[in-house]
């Protein structure tokens, strides 16, 4: 199995099975669509490792996906400096446009938001990553523009 | 100046190792391996160079403790879980420059004896994970990583492991727990990482952009180094500057470059040519200064001298139609959404801060906030494991100090001062 296959070679790279469980987490959510129990128990498995402490440190860590998402995952930025170059009003308007919620999905299924501290882009704010293509210098107009490329 | 940290950043190629030799890259490491251990560690003490996280303390003297405990294996840790609000000064090395880093690495791991090394990369680069793994792979391809380096007899070997969104893993024993597969919660201090650090062993924990210095050390010895710019905290140095100015970006600049300079020349001036309100120096953490305050040489030494710190570098800018109560809330916001909930008075005090703010923010402020919050801010200070309470505290008590007559007029007035 190609899971297993690529935790093998995760392990390799640190001296203890517990070192490979963040990389292992990622390989899980590729597989799985999303941390679900049943990764969370793959993942214990494969790293010899209560699932309990799997859980609770795949809920440290934001970035991973805690529940289902959309076929595109929007990791918008609205910290300080995104924030002064207007990124509430693209928060907005992905509510508007899309119904998009910050932490929800779109009806049909396309794209997911999160909303982020800093992605270290603060010279071309606003900026988001879709998946993980990064965008910048965002307003009203080239949000939709680039969000369309994504079906 | 000539760049030492962005030299050739315009080259499409710069990431590549062909690029990278071709302008003299991986020199240092040859000569560095011509030299003892211990003689590097001296050239660095002498290059006075200091950590460029944000604390600044000095690497030499780091590497001399990790390489003095007589504990084996040894781990090299580069922190690039860049995270800091306002910072981004480490993309650019690691995206365009990734053979810099790797040859920073491995000078450093031959000095303290360390076999395995981990950069820390922060989740939210992942296309600086795809250039970083290639540079890797093209550094064992050429023999400069691996069993037997450049068949000197020199082992290291070195990953990208990939972080998840979590600021406080930029802590260095929070990112320590990390790379441990746990969740990012700091230890306390004693004992050092330098001796009980990754996997209990000696660890050296350095930024990114301290680790791509070393090389130049190098090549033209700590006493030369110790001429560039403030010869209290030398060296070149990466200054990020965003928000309200003409071109925001990343500039290579002399340490103790003054805030003025870089505000005023090397990034424009203010968008637009309004009035300057406030300057954040050095990342979301550190107080902010008022536009009296913009002649201060941006080093380790002077920003103290003024209220406020150089952190990572990280500059930002606001003018005459920025809300500062807005700002501040929306730094707690992140206080709060980081806070690791380890110590109570940084778990429940950043959240207390945030919804006191927000009030305010919202025109629901009450006589009193201004000293309820300066109250909440004074019981987080000084009393948690690691700084990033003591950074929400500071933000609140120098917005606060720094614009009280902004957050009274919030209050009374139930709008803003911009409005």
């Amino acid at each position: 199995m190609e899971f297993l296959k690529e935790i093998e070679e995760i392990l390799n790279r640190y001296p203890d099975r517990q070192g490979a469980l963040l990389p292992s987490l990622y390989v899980a959510q590729k597989e799985y669509g999303w941390l679900s129990q049943e990764s969370y128990e793959a993942v214990a498995q494969a790293l010899n490792l209560p699932p309990a402490t799997v859980k609770g440190v795949a809920t440290f860590y934001a970035m991973y996906k805690h529940k289902p998402m959309g076929r595109h995952l929007i990791q918008l930025c609205t910290n300080v400096a995104c924030m002064v170059m207007g990124a509430e009003r693209l928060v907005d308007l992905l509510k508007n446009k899309y119904g998009l919620e910050p932490g929800g999905t779109t009806e049909d299924g396309r794209f997911s938001l999160v909303i982020m501290e800093c992605i270290g882009a603060c010279d071309k704010a606003p900026a988001m990553l879709v998946d993980t293509d990064f965008h910048a210098d965002l307003n009203e107009k080239r949000i939709i523009e680039i969000l369309e490329s994504y079906k | 100046m000539e760049k030492v940290l962005l030299k050739n950043i315009d080259n499409p190629d710069s990431a590549r190792i062909e690029a990278y030799e071709k302008s003299g890259g991986y020199s240092g490491l040859k000569k560095a391996f011509e030299m003892e251990p211990k003689a590097i560690i001296e050239e660095v003490k002498r290059s006075g160079l200091r950590g460029r996280g944000g604390a600044g303390f000095p690497t030499g003297m780091k590497w001399d403790f990790a390489s003095r405990d007589p504990k084996f294996p040894k781990y090299l840790l580069c922190n690039a879980d860049e995270g800091e609000p306002g910072t981004f000064k480490d993309r650019p090395l690691l995206e365009k420059r990734p053979h810099l880093l790797i040859e920073g690495m491995i000078i450093s791991a031959y000095a303290l004896k360390a076999e395995y090394g981990y950069i820390y990369l922060r989740g939210e680069y992942p296309h600086a994970k795809v250039v970083l793994e290639e540079a890797i792979k093209e550094a064992y391809e050429r023999g400069y990583l691996g069993d037997n380096i450049l068949g000197k007899g020199v082992k290291f070997h070195l990953s990208v492991h990939q972080g998840a969104g979590a600021y406080i893993c930029g802590e260095e024993t929070a990112l320590i727990e990390s790379i441990e597969g746990k969740r990012g919660q700091p230890r306390i201090k004693p004992p050092f990482p330098v001796n009980v650090g990754a996997w209990g062993m000696p660890t050296v924990v350095n930024n990114v952009e301290t680790l791509s210095n070393i090389p130049y050390i190098i090549e033209i010895g700590g006493e030369a180094y110790s001429q560039i710019g403030n010869p209290e905290c030398p060296g070149p140095k990466l200054f990020s500057i965003s928000c309200c100015v003409e071109k925001p970006g990343v500039y290579e600049l002399p340490m103790g470059t003054p805030l003025k300079e870089i505000i005023y020349e090397h990034a424009g001036g203010i968008k637009g040519g309004r009035q300057l309100k406030a300057v954040i120096p050095g990342g979301i953490s550190t107080p902010v200064l008022t536009p009296d305050k913009i002649d201060c040489p941006m080093d380790f030494v002077n920003l103290p001298k003024v209220g406020s710190m150089l952190g990572s570098g990280a500059i930002m800018v606001f003018d005459d139609t920025v809300c500062m109560v807005k700002v501040c809330w929306r730094a707690i916001k992140f206080f709060e959404h980081e806070s690791c909930g380890k110590c109570t008075p940084c778990r429940e005090g950043t959240g207390w801060m945030r919804s006191i703010l927000e009030r305010i923010e919202g025109g629901f402020g009450r006589e009193g906030d201004i000293e309820l919050l300066q109250d909440v801010a004074m019981s987080i200070a000084g009393k948690t494991f690691c700084p990033l309470g003591d950074g929400a505290a500071n933000v609140v008590l120098s917005f606060i100090r720094s614009f009280t007559e902004e957050f009274d007029y919030h209050i009374k007035n139930k709008k803003c001062i911009t409005q």
